[in-house]
């Protein structure tokens, strides 16, 4: 994963924020993460093509509560279609808008998936790098976790696990 | 005005909805995908279609080609994360009036909706 790849992703969360639910959004130092933080609300999203790997848009209840209600701009509960539908479109967004970023490379993305779970972690294939950015609004602070390296760098790699979602 | 709103997102095509109510649309069919809309479309008689790229079962630029295939002339505006010069290209390619890009401000929006229905009106005699 390259610096390109970072401000891409700020950058599609921030355009995000500004025209659709018109909130400020401030970015905190990316992190590179050995593993993935717990989540209570994730949107999911998975890359293919050039590069592979996936998106999470991770948050606490709260925030996941507040967030996608002021993107809906009608009040949202956990746990119901609406609310997952939300959270779907919010990492559709800014997985699509920043993989339009990723100049020189073929990406595509998947329908969202949304895991609801209390402090659940969505693992990774292990040889992938990880980039954690935590995001503060108004509304409570969540995170785009990001994994993923080049469909050659992928081939080559001689250990691969499966992803999965582990309970906390 | 008559609008097919196509997403497979009920958030996104709300959120279309609120745009297009704004602007004194008549009458709003939704459909979840593109074989949803391409057996609504026919009943519905749309004078706008706007569509998403990435959805299941039949995706937006299918239903273009199909739409399209049947000789029918109904402007559509592809409403997608799809950003890519090569996706516009494709899109503009298979028949697509006009592409916006999510996200988008409801401004924004409503001028390219009135930008594509402009140069779809009948010319004057």
């Amino acid at each position: 994963m390259e610096v390109r790849h970072i401000n891409a992703f700020l950058e599609a969360t921030k355009a995000v924020f500004d025209t659709m639910i018109k909130a400020p959004v401030t970015f905190e130092k990316p992190q590179i993460a050995k593993g993935r933080a717990n989540y209570d609300v994730s949107g999911v999203i998975g890359l293919s093509g050039d590069v592979v790997g996936s998106v999470i848009v991770g948050f606490s209840t709260e925030s996941a509560t507040k967030i996608a209600s002021a993107f809906a701009c009608s009040p949202l509960q956990p746990g119901t279609p609406d609310f997952a539908d939300a959270i779907g479109e919010l990492a559709n967004m800014i997985a699509g808008g920043a993989k339009a970023k990723f100049e020189g490379q073929a990406v595509s993305i998947g329908c969202p998936s949304v895991v609801v779970a209390p402090a659940h972690q969505i693992s990774s294939p292990s040889g992938s790098a990880s980039i954690c950015i935590f995001c503060n609004t108004s509304m409570g602070r969540f995170a785009i976790d990001v994994t993923m390296q080049s469909s050659v760098q992928k081939a080559n790699t001689t250990n691969n696990g499966a992803a999965g979602v582990r309970a906390a | 005005m008559r609008v097919l709103v196509v997403d497979d997102s009920k958030t996104m095509r709300n959120i279309v909805k609120g745009v297009l109510t704004g602007m004194g649309a008549a009458a709003i069919e939704e459909a979840g995908d593109g074989q949803d809309a391409m057996s609504r479309v026919d009943a519905f008689n749309p004078d706008l279609i706007l569509l998403d790229w990435n959805m299941p079962v039949m995706d937006g630029i299918s239903f273009v080609r199909a739409y399209r295939g049947r000789k029918k002339t109904t402007p559509i505006i592809m409403v997608t994360t799809e950003a890519e010069k090569t996706r516009v290209l494709e899109a503009i390619q298979a028949g697509v009036n006009n592409y916006a890009v999510k996200p988008f401000t409801p401004e924004s929006l409503s001028k390219i909706i009135e930008a594509t229905l402009a140069k779809a009106a009948p010319k004057a005699a």
